[in-house]
């Protein structure tokens, strides 16, 4: 066996095995193994196995505690309107930045992708929010992660229009059909993919999202899956839960790794692929 | 990268020239400019008009301690000037951005050319190494907490293989503990930068690589003159992506040391988080601001140099 054959038969999966045990599986099995224990064994984390399981009891307490269903209905609630409407809003702007041409529309595109770079004011939203009575509402939140996206669609969507030949646009022009006929009917359905990637994105930004909705939602009813967390680990100074933690963890990493694990070679393709083309 | 820019932009689509413009005369008629007002609505109320009143915000006394705003001039710059966060918090938000955008493609890069290759293997590898991508960075950090505790697992397991008592305190240290908290920000994203790195390494033609193998080039020297470079739109993508979005790193930082030990990991957006909870909102929207004008004044120059790198190769 030469050098080649012997790295590509032998020592690459060897080390491809190696450091998927060590360097992924071990953080991982450590939340897993954690979340069984009982609150005295969790206390110093270990990788032993639990002397005796609680995983019935830790998941329902944690489920209690951080009061899953409320905070998933809060995520979904803040989630599901924002990545509808910026994808809704932003590929109809994106149209229009892609085919007119001029001054004020590349300025105009200039502007509205500034966003990618430029961090949102998180603070002097807040007091804008309160302004316009939206402070600690859902509603604000989706405003808030709306205007926060925005700019990444309109980018991604500009980008990929501009590569769709106007011949088909004409097709139905020919025919009559008004200009918001045609983005729903033509335009719309080839957006397909780089849709699919914008909103895979916005979706894992928003779903673990924890600076932005302290700010917004903070003091207000509606709570979301990583603001509980967050709530459920800060009493850990009090009294140590690592195993709640944990269950808590699980809990809320579940949702997404299902999906991915269903959808991966989609989701992956999606990241990278939308754009590609 | 918490909330920041990202996907990937392997081949630039925004510089491809469009096929041909509409005439700017029948343009407003086939495209209503009524389309604009959406978008551009939610981006003046939502974005803009918060970044101007950071602007405004900065220089007064809000707070939650009284209920009339005034202007103070630069009363809030003199104080985070004088009690050194605003210095120290600049400088370990730099320091952590940089180790960041260095782990993060370096763990990234060499994923993917260790798993390149089409084998069930790889696939498997490439599924589990994306795993903590969709993983929140709350929850992450939670984890290595645990990890790295000084009675904690990765001590209890380097004592086991070395015989004796490992008490380590990974997370305790003022100088290194930020180049922990960044390896852990690198170890929770790099699958996404590897993925981005695959696709890189998919576009360069069977080929190029082909006419390399018979003019004799060995494996590093391929990858040195001709996949390294002709990646340049990737690693673009992934260090300007890494570098913003740790610039306004919080989530990683919060859950493993929430700023310490002795403030060493606190990061602006940790300051500004930690002085808004305690009612200084006045001083935290200064905060906000300088973030705002280091981005602006840093981002624009470092895209524009690794553009200018694309396009020279």
């Amino acid at each position: 066996m030469n050098g080649s054959a012997l790295w590509k038969r032998v020592l690459q999966p060897a080390v491809v095995v190696i450091l998927l045990v060590v360097v992924i599986g071990i953080p991982l099995y450590l939340a897993l193994v954690t979340s069984a224990k009982s609150q005295g064994e969790a206390n110093i984390p270990d990788l032993s196995l639990p002397s005796s399981w609680h995983l019935a009891d830790n998941y329902s307490k944690a489920f209690t505690q951080g009061d899953v269903p409320w905070a998933l209905f809060g995520s979904l609630l803040v989630m599901v309107p924002a990545v509808v409407g910026v994808l809704v809003f932003g590929s109809l702007a994106s149209w229009v930045l892609a085919r007119r041409s001029g001054r004020t529309v590349s300025i105009l595109y200039s502007a509205a992708i500034s966003g990618i770079i430029l961090p949102p004011a998180v603070v002097t939203i807040v007091l804008l929010l309160r302004q316009l009575g939206l402070a600690s509402t859902p509603f604000g939140m989706m405003c808030v992660y709306m205007g926060m996206y925005m700019s990444l669609v309109i980018f991604f969507i500009t980008g990929f229009i501009r590569t769709i030949p106007l011949e088909l646009e004409e097709a139905a022009r020919i025919d009559g059909a008004k200009p918001l006929m045609i983005f729903v009917r033509v335009i719309l359905p080839l957006l397909r993919p780089v849709i699919a990637t914008a909103t895979i994105l916005i979706c894992l930004y928003i779903w673990n999202d924890v600076f932005y909705s302290f700010f917004v939602l903070g003091g207000g009813s509606v709570t979301t899956l990583p603001l509980n967390l967050y709530s459920v680990a800060s009493s850990n100074l009090y009294q140590n839960n690592w195993n709640l933690v944990f269950a808590y963890v699980v809990l809320m990493s579940l949702p997404l790794v299902v999906i991915f694990t269903f959808a991966q070679r989609r989701i992956i393709s999606g990241i990278t692929g939308g754009a590609v083309k | 990268m918490t909330a920041t820019t990202s996907a990937a932009p392997v081949s630039a689509p925004a510089r491809r020239e469009p096929e041909r413009k509409v005439r700017h005369s029948r343009a407003a008629g086939l495209y209503p400019t009524w389309f604009l007002a959406p978008a551009f609505a939610i981006l003046l109320v939502f974005f803009f008009v918060p970044t101007l009143f950071n602007f405004i915000y900065a220089f007064t006394n809000w707070s939650a301690f009284h209920n009339d705003i005034a202007g103070v001039g630069l009363a809030n710059f003199r104080a985070v000037l004088s009690n050194g966060a605003l210095v120290s918090s600049l400088g370990i938000t730099v320091v952590y951005a940089v180790l960041v955008a260095i782990m993060q493609n370096g763990f990234g890069l060499g994923l993917a050319l260790l798993l390149e290759r089409d084998t069930r293997l790889n696939r498997f590898a490439r599924v589990i190494v994306f795993l903590p991508v969709l993983m929140s960075a709350l929850a992450v950090g939670y984890i290595f907490q645990a990890l790295l505790k000084p009675d904690g697992a990765l001590n209890g397991l380097l004592g086991g293989i070395s015989g004796h008592p490992v008490t380590i305190p990974w997370l305790g240290s003022t100088t290194w503990t930020i180049v922990v908290v960044a390896f852990v920000n690198s170890w929770k994203w790099m699958g996404l930068a590897m993925v981005i790195y695959l696709a890189g390494l998919k576009t360069i033609s069977e080929d190029v690589l082909e006419a390399a193998r018979i003019d004799g080039a060995g494996v590093w020297k391929t990858f040195r003159d001709i996949r390294f470079p002709l990646l340049a739109p990737a690693i673009t993508f992934n260090v300007a992506t890494a570098l913003l979005g740790s610039f306004n790193g919080f989530d990683t930082i919060l859950s493993t040391t929430g700023g310490g030990p002795a403030q060493k990991t606190e990061v602006l957006d940790i300051y500004i988080f930690k002085v808004y909870g305690n009612g200084l909102f006045a001083q935290a929207t200064t905060m906000s601001l300088v973030l705002f004008l280091v981005v602006t004044v840093l981002a624009f120059p470092v895209i524009g140099y690794l553009r200018k790198r694309e396009r020279v190769l």
